[in-house]
């Protein structure tokens, strides 16, 4: 028995992204005539049959409500719901299964934080920090807030890469800066922000810091305690899971502490009408009947992702990344928006006088799905003046032909655009 | 490619580099704003109405090569025409750019426009600058917005 430690290139080499391929039966079609390049993952990403079948057999086999009924049914929906939670805990090793709070998702997540703990601890004049890249749902949820307190909103500047100016954004940080907001990784740009160093600058001052980690979450591990964040929010539906659920982690403590965000069955311990009796962690902020059955549907997808390991997704969506990097940047005229020296999974491009829309008609008829506009991230086009993108966001499936008919795509461009 | 080929025809390629009244006027008895945010199209338009006719017709702004197109051909073929006229205008190329007619009877080059109605995603860039101009006909201050 050999018990050699496998190298990178062998680990990589096990990554069959062909076989993968089958897992998801919505790739296997074709799109105006052509096999379907589907490289929109940063919007959405596919289901895997694991995940697809999870919801199946909940609803033909197991469907009840959690937490409440002695039934057989219940016990089985409880215990599947349960178990999913476990595997988000297990997902960003959060260090108990009370801190993670199942949402719809990184918005609800972050409005959560904003309206729970933002409103007992951002009073007038303080101010709550962001970056110049962040996604609109990680802009709002504070301006909101900071218009109901009084309190300001400062962001924090990037460079022409799209990375984060760390010496600006620390100089940010002071005695009124209550709360630091910031994303793992731009869906606009690509760029991994620097997480340990920007949470142990804001707490040597005292600040808790939370993490939009939507596109971080199924592009890389994530290892809460080793970030030290306080909150980190995730939106199933960009890591494989269905729409409509997500979950947000926060420190136990923090969470405890915090006022609950809705009010309704399932986060009451007791009830009269003079008072009531919150429930414990994590039901306190999981009012009314749950989203059950896509949770179900986010536990296999967590499943799925552990069984192929995000340790081996990771190099293979940078191997992707830096071909089609390459590979763009020989077409004349094309030029890649986000060149950060730490970047995954997003290629955000523009090409010239051509609009992005008409370059996103144009792949669309050659079978190339991407993205095209300013991504909920109005910010980040105004810092480079530009109305919008292209993007190619990269998900676990996607293969270097694909990348090549992009680029055939891009070229198509230029001969109907001339 | 066909379809592609029905929807970039020349002549709309030719006015998305070279627009026609492209710039602001300043003398604007009407203006307004039209706005898409789903892809950042931005036009605003400009018209100077003299005894119920568009005697003048500008518009500025940026986007994709459908809507800069059709806001430069809808201001030729505009200039000169009453109120009436232009409502009459937007209606049947609405009904082009949807495919809800088949002609292109009293078009004129507007005809050119007809390759949209295969692509269900562009009607709102074809149709931002009728919509703009709607606007500015009829006095509202608030961008219009696709959305």
């Amino acid at each position: 028995m050999s018990t050699a430690v496998k190298t990178p290139q062998q680990l990589h080499t096990e990554f069959d992204v062909y076989r993968i391929r089958e897992d998801f039966p919505v790739l296997a079609q074709q799109v105006h005539g052509k096999p379907l390049v589907y490289l929109d993952n940063a919007a959405t990403t596919q289901k895997p049959l694991a995940v697809i079948d999870a919801i199946s057999h909940y609803y033909r086999c197991d469907n009840s409500n959690i937490h409440r009924g002695v039934h057989a049914l219940s016990e089985r929906a409880t215990e599947a719901y349960e178990n999913a939670r476990g595997a988000a805990q297990g997902f960003i090793n959060a260090a108990d299964r009370k801190e993670i709070i199942f949402l719809r998702g990184t918005t609800e997540a972050i409005n959560l934080v904003a309206q729970t703990y933002g409103r007992e601890h951002v009073g007038a004049g303080d101010e709550v920090l962001i970056t110049a890249m962040e996604h609109h749902s990680n802009i709002v949820p504070w301006q909101i807030l900071c218009k109901q307190k009084g309190a300001k909103l400062r962001v924090a500047p990037i460079n022409d890469r799209g990375e984060l100016v760390l010496e600006e954004f620390e100089k940010l940080l002071g005695p009124k800066t209550k709360l630091v907001a910031v994303s793992h990784l731009s869906n606009a740009l690509g760029t991994i922000n620097p997480i340990k160093q920007i949470t142990r600058m804001a707490h040597e001052r005292g600040i808790p810091v939370l993490v939009d980690g939507a596109q971080a979450a199924p592009r890389m591990p994530v290892d809460v305690q080793d970030l030290d964040c306080d909150f980190y929010a995730v939106s199933g539906h960009k890591m494989y899971a269905p729409t409509g659920i997500g979950f947000l982690y926060g420190k136990a403590a923090l969470l405890e502490a915090m006022p609950p965000y809705q009010g309704g069955g399932d986060m009451i311990a007791s009830v009269t009408f003079d008072k009531t009796v919150y429930n414990r962690l994590p039901y306190k902020f999981e009012a009314g009947t749950p989203n059950i059955a896509d949770t179900i549907g986010l536990g296999a997808a967590i499943e799925y992702l552990n069984q192929l390991g995000l340790e081996n997704i990771e190099p293979h969506e940078a191997e992707l990344l830096a071909y089609a990097t390459a590979e763009v940047q020989k077409i004349p005229g094309v030029e890649v928006v986000g060149t950060a020296r730490e970047k995954a999974g997003v290629l955000s491009f523009v090409m010239g006088e051509i609009h992005p829309h008409d370059i996103g008609t144009i792949l669309d008829s050659e079978g190339v799905a991407v993205r095209t506009g300013h991504h909920c991230a109005q910010p980040v086009m105004q810092r480079y003046g530009i109305p919008a993108t292209v993007r190619a966001s990269f998900g676990l499936y996607n293969t270097r032909e694909e990348v090549d008919a992009l680029v055939r795509g891009i070229r198509k461009v230029k001969e109907v655009m001339g | 490619m066909s379809e592609l080929r029905e929807l970039y025809q020349e002549t709309i390629l030719e006015h998305s580099r070279k627009p026609r009244n492209f710039g602001e006027l300043p003398s604007a008895s009407h203006k307004a704003e039209g706005y898409n945010p789903l892809c950042g199209d931005h036009y605003t338009i400009f018209v100077n109405l003299k005894d119920g006719a568009i005697d003048d017709i500008r518009f500025n702004g940026a986007g994709c090569a459908i809507s800069k197109a059709s806001a430069s051909m809808m201001t030729q073929s505009l200039k000169g025409k009453t109120e009436s006229e232009a409502e009459e205008i937007f209606s049947r190329f609405h009904d082009l750019v949807t495919g809800q007619q088949n002609g292109t009877d009293n078009l004129g080059k507007l005809a050119v426009f007809a390759g949209v109605s295969e692509f269900p995603l562009r009607v709102k860039c074809a149709a931002l600058a009728w919509h703009a101009l709607r606007a500015a006909l009829r006095g509202d201050q608030q961008a219009i917005s696709t959305e």
